[in-house]
């Protein structure tokens, strides 16, 4: 029988299979290709190391960023909130110690975490990467096998470079058709998660297949296997291809020469075989998507824009329909309101989901030479440095300025409000962002999670918006011959 | 890890049940970013009372834990342990542990040793009548000794093994080290390093 493309990835990193104990297979020992330190979850790993007087066994195939504790203005400024600022001390001096490549605040490659390994190119097919943060799950859009750790495994990788996994489970989401214009990859998601519910993933690693998928570019790939967390996975994956190896020809870190052409036949090989069995399947149809937001307080609570909110009694399970009234309660919204008649004071376009160049240039196309609801805040949060840079170098950031919107430094930032991006009690937002818990940006703030599309539309409008709801843009205003157009220009 | 065989220290009696995580040490403590450290943060609102028994003299000084049943419930932070640890604690006995403290307290090398809910009544009582006992905690005899009274205690197989080896996850991981350096051998060329760092112009 054939392999899926995950078993592919975890046999190749066998370091030594479990033993067993008693009746019990202890779990197999991988070997990790590469690890992704940030602030929060590693300083008590580092002392671990210390405590016990063991060295990081490779610097080589680590690096650290700083990213979710970090403000978004002012970042020239020695950082406000102590406790932030100790941590982010922390990781410099841990960084320093152990030997790690660390890109800090101010320096062009720093940025989320997730948003950095793409772009530098470390992030490859075939690869396992871990990180202590959950949407680790993003670098699957490469065909590696990428999973979220917590600190004591974070202690472990940076000691033996291995990490001990339970065998999981695989799942295959085929997604047939094409998009309509407006629908994004963030809709994908979004569906596949109100589909099979935040806890149908669990124990899976699920691959990502089919035709709509194919289509994908890469930065949308990753936003699919960023919420592969969000639909309760161990992991979200994509089998690799031309876009893929388009994508990392000529990044920093992507193999040169022939070593290159070493890597591509080896990436060729890692796609699941034609016989091989899936523990479980779904299926997805795109041609009916459309753009997907949600309405409650967990990432599986969502419907089509052009919906209206449900109402208790639409669920015949009693756990959702409880769900269902904890959620309307929290988010203060009434059943059956149409989805697009949801005014909104914030939108945040940012985070390892969405905020990446091409997602700028998404929203930068739709507010170009339009007006924001003027009772609106809309913040724009670059996922590093460098999609900072590279959006300035294209004029966006003009775009968004112009617009009204605030241009901001590279973070987490309103993804979790752990710096001071956050929303104030009662306040609306609709968020590219990646998590609509209770609190999640701010202490009684409530959030729409949407895609760069609906972001950008409903900023115009103040209400949930696609662009097919926005008036044309007005023809530019004709210039007016200017005093001097008879002299150079 | 510190191996462990046997250790005699002095007896704390807790007589409390369902004693919590977050009573072992409240969440304020969780920012913090060291591992170590936590030796005041372990019952922490309880220790706000001078009469608490951890306040008293000789108990200051105490390394083993008598506590009552369903120890460590609660919230699965890892600092509860460490907390025990930094006190100065090497093992804990009761008649009942919730499953992630019992897990944690493996990893970090805390004898957490189950008792019968009668010994521990017997043992508290040598406590009571004389304060400052030392209990005698035999991981190799799986026994308890406290004056007159020895009593039996469980531990599954795998944790009483790595914590007589001294082996953590970790140090049990590096006695596969040759693996990991034989397969390091066998990693194609090609794969990525973070160093030196390339960066774009
Ligand atoms: S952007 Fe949000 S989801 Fe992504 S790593 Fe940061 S905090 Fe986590």
């Amino acid at each position: 029988m054939g392999k899926t493309l995950a078993e592919k990835v975890w046999e190749s990193h066998v370091v030594r299979k479990g033993d067993v104990v008693g009746s019990e297979a202890q779990p197999d020992l991988l070997y990790i290709d590469l690890h992704l330190v940030h602030e929060v979850t590693s300083p008590q790993a580092f002392e671990g190391l210390r405590l016990a007087g063991r060295p990081l066994r490779r610097p080589d195939l680590t690096i650290a960023t700083e990213d979710h504790n970090t403000p978004t203005l002012d970042i020239d400024k020695p950082i406000a909130d102590l406790t932030s600022r100790t941590q982010i001390e922390t990781l410099r001096s841990n960084c320093r110690e152990f030997g790690i490549r660390l890109h800090s605040l101010g320096d062009a490659e720093q940025g989320i975490v997730h948003i950095i390994g793409p772009q530098l190119g470390l992030t490859q097919p075939g690869l396992t990467v871990v990180c202590g943060d959950s949407h680790t799950s993003t670098h699957g859009a490469f065909g590696a096998l990428a999973m979220g750790i917590g600190t004591s495994e974070v202690e472990h990788v940076m000691a033996t470079q291995t990490l001990s996994l339970k065998p999981f489970r695989t799942m295959g989401i085929t997604v047939e058709g094409t998009l309509k214009p407006g629908v994004t990859s963030k809709d994908i998601i979004l569906a596949i998660i109100a589909k099979i519910g935040t806890g149908g993933g669990q124990g899976y690693v699920l691959e990502f297949r089919g035709s709509a998928i194919r289509a994908l570019s890469m930065e949308a790939r990753m936003t699919v296997c960023n919420m592969s967390i969000e639909a309760g996975a161990r992991a979200g994956m994509v089998a690799p291809d031309d876009t893929t190896f388009d994508y990392l020809k000529d990044r920093p870190h992507s193999p040169k020469g022939e070593h290159w052409d070493a890597a591509v036949a080896d990436w060729r090989e890692l796609r699941t075989d034609d016989d091989a069995v899936f523990d479980a399947e779904v299926f997805l149809d795109a041609d009916d998507l459309e753009p997907f937001v949600t309405w409650g307080t967990n990432p599986g609570q969502g419907v089509s824009l052009s919906q209206s909110i449900p109402a208790p009694e639409d669920f015949a399970d009693e756990n959702d329909r409880a769900a269902c009234e904890r959620a309307l309660e929290y988010m203060a919204l009434a059943p059956r309101t149409p989805m697009k008649d949801i005014r909104v004071d914030t939108v945040f376009l940012g985070s390892c989901t969405n905020s990446r160049i091409e997602d700028l240039r998404i929203a930068a196309d739709i507010i170009r030479g339009r007006t924001k609801d003027p009772a609106i805040r809309m913040m724009v949060v670059p996922g590093s440095a460098r999609v900072r840079l590279e959006a300035e170098a294209e004029g966006l950031d003009q775009v968004f300025k112009d617009f009204g919107a605030e241009w901001r430094f590279a973070g987490c930032s309103m993804c979790l409000g752990m710096n001071p991006d956050q929303l104030a009690p009662g306040e609306r937002c609709a968020s590219t962002s990646n998590r609509n818990f209770e609190g999640r940006q701010g202490k009684g703030g409530r959030t729409h999670l949407v895609s760069p599309v609906v972001a950008a539309a409903t900023a115009v409008r103040g209400t949930l918006s696609s662009p097919s709801d926005l008036d044309p843009v007005p023809p530019p205003v004709a210039l007016r011959p200017a005093a001097s157009a008879t002299t150079a220009v | 890890m510190e191996k462990i065989t046997t250790h005699t220290g002095i007896g704390v009696p807790l007589r409390q049940s369902n004693v919590d995580t977050d009573q072992i040490i409240p969440a304020v403590y969780l920012k913090r970013i060291t591992r170590t450290g936590f030796e005041d943060a372990l019952f922490a609102e309880w220790r706000k009372d001078g009469n608490f028994i951890l306040n008293r003299e000789p108990y200051t000084r105490a390394s083993v834990l008598v506590a009552g049943p369903d120890f460590g419930t609660g919230s699965s932070r890892e600092h509860a342990v460490w907390a025990l640890k930094d006190f100065g604690f090497k093992a804990v006995l009761s008649s009942r542990f919730a499953d992630i403290f019992r897990g944690n307290s493996g990893k970090q090398g805390l004898v957490a040793a189950q008792l019968l809910q009668d010994d521990i009544e017997l043992i508290w009582k040598v406590l009571d009548n004389e304060p400052g006992a030392e209990v005698t905690v035999d991981l190799e005899a799986r026994t308890a000794v406290c004056g007159s009274v020895t009593a039996p205690f469980q531990i599954d197989d795998y944790t009483r093994w790595r914590l007589l080896e001294g082996l953590d996850d970790i140090g049990l991981t590096l006695r596969h080290e040759e693996d990991i350096t034989a397969f390091e051998g066998r990693r194609p060329a090609h794969k990525p390093t973070t160093l030196p760092a390339l960066l774009q112009g």
